[in-house]
């Protein structure tokens, strides 16, 4: 492990690290742009120059690996002028139109400028002049006048997605970023170059111009796309309710997991939030008599739903989670079930069709808590079995999470059937479907931006979410509904007397091996392993 | 007169051909090189002194001793002929007129460092000198010097030659190797050197054609002989491109220890017209240029290295007083900012404006802080880019207004 010196710091880093990595190590920001550590080294923007004694003059930070004894200044009179020279060169021929740019306050032109550069501009003649406003794909734009040139988008195409759909075209000042003849920028991570790249030339076809990003608040999570469960950030417009179309959720964005999905996400991902804030969501607890719907309170649909637990035989109770449930809200509903004596119990519904599937972060399986299902137990019945015996009225109280039976892979007529024959409906999620259409008791939900709790992913990595935006209407976070159901059934569970998604995490932790030792603590922003 | 080396045979009718090659003595080098160890040819060639004349005067001998030695995976020897420096034209000569000495050359210089294909780059425009030098390579496989088991010698060798599309960067080194391997013509940062990881991943040495062509005279007469044509630290003859104002321009091979003065005076028939020398440039567009005063010096690497210019490729542009140095300036710069490859972002953005800011200068536009910002941007580019373009680019910028400013200032208007 060489052992080298960064600005009078000693730092060992593991062979291979380059410049820029070993002085993040000991807290030291050197600038650059082209480097991006999920990427080939480029060396082109030639901004990350280090001073490391007995060199001649300053070298590139992100070419140059760190060797035993090296001793390295970043902050000589020599570099910060090397580094302000840069920054001209960047900016000859940028438009300099921050206050109409989509990027300005995340663009590291501006924050580089105002860091390393602060020089009098002596630019005064034209400037060139390149494509503006060129969309390459469903979600990318282009201004190629704002692009300062540092390939990462391209390589991001060459060398993570495979799919080439970039180049760098002409030479000189008049070198241009764009599409080769044929090619669409529309592979499935094609949102990733708008966050690589460091300034407003490429950006978000939905997002731009929406909000500022100013505006937005972030909150760490985890997508529910799929079994992969990529680290993500949410950003939220709270406070301007007439930005964004007066939606909640502005943008997800990937973050660093090296373990799950290393910087990136999928488009599917990244794109995939608008139920959110759509008019599907069910915003209070209702009660449907004669096809009509009654709203209630939480307290009178939760003693709904607790006489009728009561009023029939545990063996005439079949319930459908989900594993789009949290793993808190999993084992809640397994203490609930576990107290009632209900063995019908599956989370299992096969999807209509089969979901795709890649080398790279996408998963078939579109839950993202799958695993966790599993884990906590939630197979004792078996979905037909369920639904047959609700057709032959051995089931009359069915009690679906989230799913909707209607879309998916079991036969429809099946479906209908069961749906027809159960005395009692009751449907618990975020948003209505054809399946909660014809419930007699709903139960709203929190989406997963709207309270705390964890996924277990395909890897049996459990990973916690945030809370990002309150609550819709009514909606409770689902542990938390079951835990008022436990205690309307007088269940003297300490579980489902829990005021906070971290006390269930607990209780999970103490009773399921997989799960045992965890806590949010420890878990961090990263997350930790289930045991085998 | 001295003793003529590349150009012994330029002016018998048919040079290119194997024949007239053979006549003159063509491919007598080879055998002996044959039955050479690797390393002795290489040890030769080293104390020969023989230095590289494309530009950057690198010592050949010790460039072929970086190739690792041994190992399964192929070496490969690439000639660089896509001359393109503004001022050089000695190579297509050479292609021209002797292609079968480069020929006998790159299969020594293979011999040496053990590889058993090379690539020959020819720059685009150069379509005669392709059709000639490629009907060369026919009649060296014809004449079994090229192919499997040359001469009897168990030694394999091909050439493959490949036209460029017409980018100066494509002869830049690593430039010219991207562009071989089928991408865009960008040098490649180093670390890794092409010696370890060169083209298409292998151990590649790059040699320009007139070194290469200077290999087999090395093997047959000595490396003591050539040491000896030339100055204590640069051996040989070569060939000076002379092009301007002068009596006789022309391709002139002399000595490396001749001066810039005997050059323009004694072999090309002095200034034409009788006019007055105003400067000349003496290695290709990239070398720093020098003035009237400043000829007496020795035309080799480290004699042009004194005089704060370079010798480059030895293209030797010769001005007279008729000649506006802001506006020879412009041209320059113009020719950068349009080849400038666009990889790096101190050289894609600056060629560009500094461009624009002698253009407007040349126009009579010029506001006094110009020059000084030209001369400020280049400095600060100067050494901060992948490859050796920009630094080229930086030789005129600064020489031009340093040695010339009084005429530049004359261009400014005083209001400005």
């Amino acid at each position: 492990m060489p052992k080298l010196t960064i600005d009078g710091r000693e730092v060992e880093v593991a062979p291979g690290t380059n410049l820029i990595e070993a002085a993040r190590q000991v807290g030291v920001e050197v600038p650059h742009y082209c480097y991006h550590p999920g990427l080939s080294i480029a060396g082109q923007c030639r901004l990350c120059m280090v001073d490391i004694e007995k060199n001649p003059r300053p070298q590139i930070g992100c070419n140059t690996q760190a060797a035993d004894g090296m001793v390295v200044h970043t902050q000589t009179e020599r570099v910060l002028e090397t580094r302000k020279s840069i920054m001209e060169f960047h900016l000859v021929n940028h438009p300099l139109d921050c206050p109409v740019c989509d990027q300005a306050g995340e663009c590291w032109l501006q924050i580089y400028y105002m860091r390393h550069g602060l020089y009098d501009p002596r630019m005064v003649d034209e400037k060139v002049h390149k494509p503006k406003a060129v969309p390459l794909g469903p979600h990318v734009i282009l201004d190629a006048e704002r692009c300062i040139l540092c390939s990462r988008c391209v390589r991001f195409c060459d060398e993570v997605t495979g799919t080439g759909e970039l180049g760098i075209f002409n030479r000189g000042d008049q070198s241009e970023i764009g599409l080769f003849p044929g090619k669409t920028l529309e592979n499935k991570y094609s949102g990733n170059v708008i966050d690589i790249c460091p300034v407003g030339a490429l950006t978000d076809r939905e997002f731009r111009f929406q909000v500022r990003v100013w505006y937005l608040d972030t909150a760490r999570s985890v997508c529910n796309g799929c079994a992969r469960g990529c680290n993500i950030e949410v950003n939220h417009s709270r406070r301007r309710p007439h930005h964004n179309q007066g939606r909640r959720i502005a943008r997800i964005k990937p973050r660093h997991n090296p373990d799950v999905n290393q910087w990136w996400i999928c488009d599917e991902g990244r794109y995939g939030f608008h139920w959110i804030d759509d008019d599907t969501r069910l915003l209070a607890p209702a009660r449907r008599t004669n096809g009509k719907d009654g709203q209630l309170g939480w307290d009178e649909a939760v003693a709904d739903l607790a006489a009728a637990l009561r009023r029939y035989r545990p063996e005439e109770i079949g319930i459908l989670a989900s594993p789009q449930m949290s793993n808190e809200d999993l084992f809640a509903l397994q203490r609930i079930a576990g107290q009632l004596g209900i063995r019908a119990v599956d989370h299992r519904v096969p999807p209509r069709v089969p979901g795709d599937e890649d080398n790279l972060l996408i998963r078939a399986d579109k839950n993202p808590n799958r695993r966790g299902a599993e884990l906590i137990g939630l197979t004792q019945g078996e979905t037909r079995a369920i639904l047959d015996g609700t057709r032959q009225r051995r089931i009359k109280l069915l009690w679906i999470f989230q799913h909707d039976l209607l879309d998916s892979g079991l036969p429809a007529a099946d479906v209908t059937a069961a749906l027809a024959a159960a005395e009692m409906v009751v449907f618990q999620g975020p948003t209505a479907n054809a399946t909660s259409a014809g419930a007699h008791l709903l139960l709203p939900s929190a989406a997963y931006v709207e309270r705390e709790g964890t996924f277990t992913n395909f890897q049996g990595r459990v990973q916690r979410f945030r809370m990002v935006v309150e609550p819709l209407g009514e909606a409770a976070a689902d542990w938390d509904i079951l835990g008022r159901l436990g205690r309307a059934l007088g269940a003297p569970d300490p579980v489902l007397a829990a005021t906070r998604a971290e006390q269930v995490f607990t209780g999970l932790a103490g009773h399921v091996p997989a799960f045992a030792g965890m806590t949010y603590r420890a878990l961090g922003d990263a997350g930790l392993t289930v045991k085998a | 007169m001295a003793e003529k080396i590349f150009t012994r045979n330029f002016d018998r009718p048919n040079s290119h051909t194997l024949g007239v090659y053979r006549e003159t003595g063509g491919y007598t080098a080879l055998p002996k090189a044959l039955q050479m160890e690797p390393s002795a040819i290489t040890e030769e060639v080293k104390k020969s002194n023989l230095r590289g004349l494309g530009g950057a005067a690198f010592p050949t001998g010790m460039k072929w001793s970086f190739i690792p030695k041994g190992g399964t995976a192929p070496k490969y020897l690439v000639i660089n002929a896509d001359e393109g420096e503004p001022g050089t034209f000695k190579d297509r000569y050479l292609l021209e007129r002797d292609p079968h000495a480069l020929i006998e050359g790159m299969i020594i210089a293979a011999r040496a460092i053990d590889s058993h294909t090379g690539f020959v780059y020819i720059r685009g425009e150069y379509v005669e000198p392709w059709r000639v030098f490629s009907g060369a390579v026919k009649e060296a496989y014809d004449a079994a010097l090229l192919g499997r088991n040359i001469q009897g010698s168990g030694f394999d060798f091909d050439i493959v030659v490949h036209r460029g599309a017409g980018a100066y960067i494509c002869g830049e080194e690593t430039g010219l190797l991207s562009s071989l391997e089928g991408k865009k013509g960008w040098p490649k940062i180093k670390p890794p050197f092409p010696a370890i990881k060169g083209a298409f991943g292998q151990p590649t040495i790059v040699n320009n054609v007139e070194t290469i062509a200077a290999v087999p005279h090395i093997i047959n007469r000595g490396a003591a002989w050539f040491a000896g044509l030339g100055s204590k630290t640069q051996g040989g003859t070569r060939l000076y491109s002379v092009s301007g104002h002068v009596v006789k321009p022309g391709v002139v091979e002399a000595p490396v220890s001749v001066t810039l003065r005997s050059l323009i005076y004694d072999h090309c028939g002095g200034i034409r017209d009788g006019r007055r020398l105003k400067a000349v440039v003496p290695g290709g567009s990239s070398a720093p240029i020098l003035t009237a005063d400043e000829i007496d010096v020795i035309m080799d690497a480290d004699g042009l290295k004194a005089a704060g210019s370079m010798i480059g490729s030895a293209g030797v542009i010769v001005m007279d007083e008729t000649v506006s140095i802001p506006e020879a300036l412009m041209v320059v710069a113009r020719f950068y900012a349009h080849e400038s490859c666009g990889q790096c972002t101190p050289c894609r953005e600056s060629t560009g404006w500094i461009y624009k800011m002698a253009h407007r200068i040349v126009d009579g536009k010029g506001r006094k802080e110009d020059l000084d910002t030209i001369l400020d941007v280049a400095k600060r580019g100067a050494g901060t880019t992948i490859c050796a373009f920009y630094d080229g680019a930086v030789g005129p910028y600064v020489s031009y207004i340093e040695k010339f400013r009084a005429e530049f200032e004359a261009l400014i208007p005083r209001d400005a």
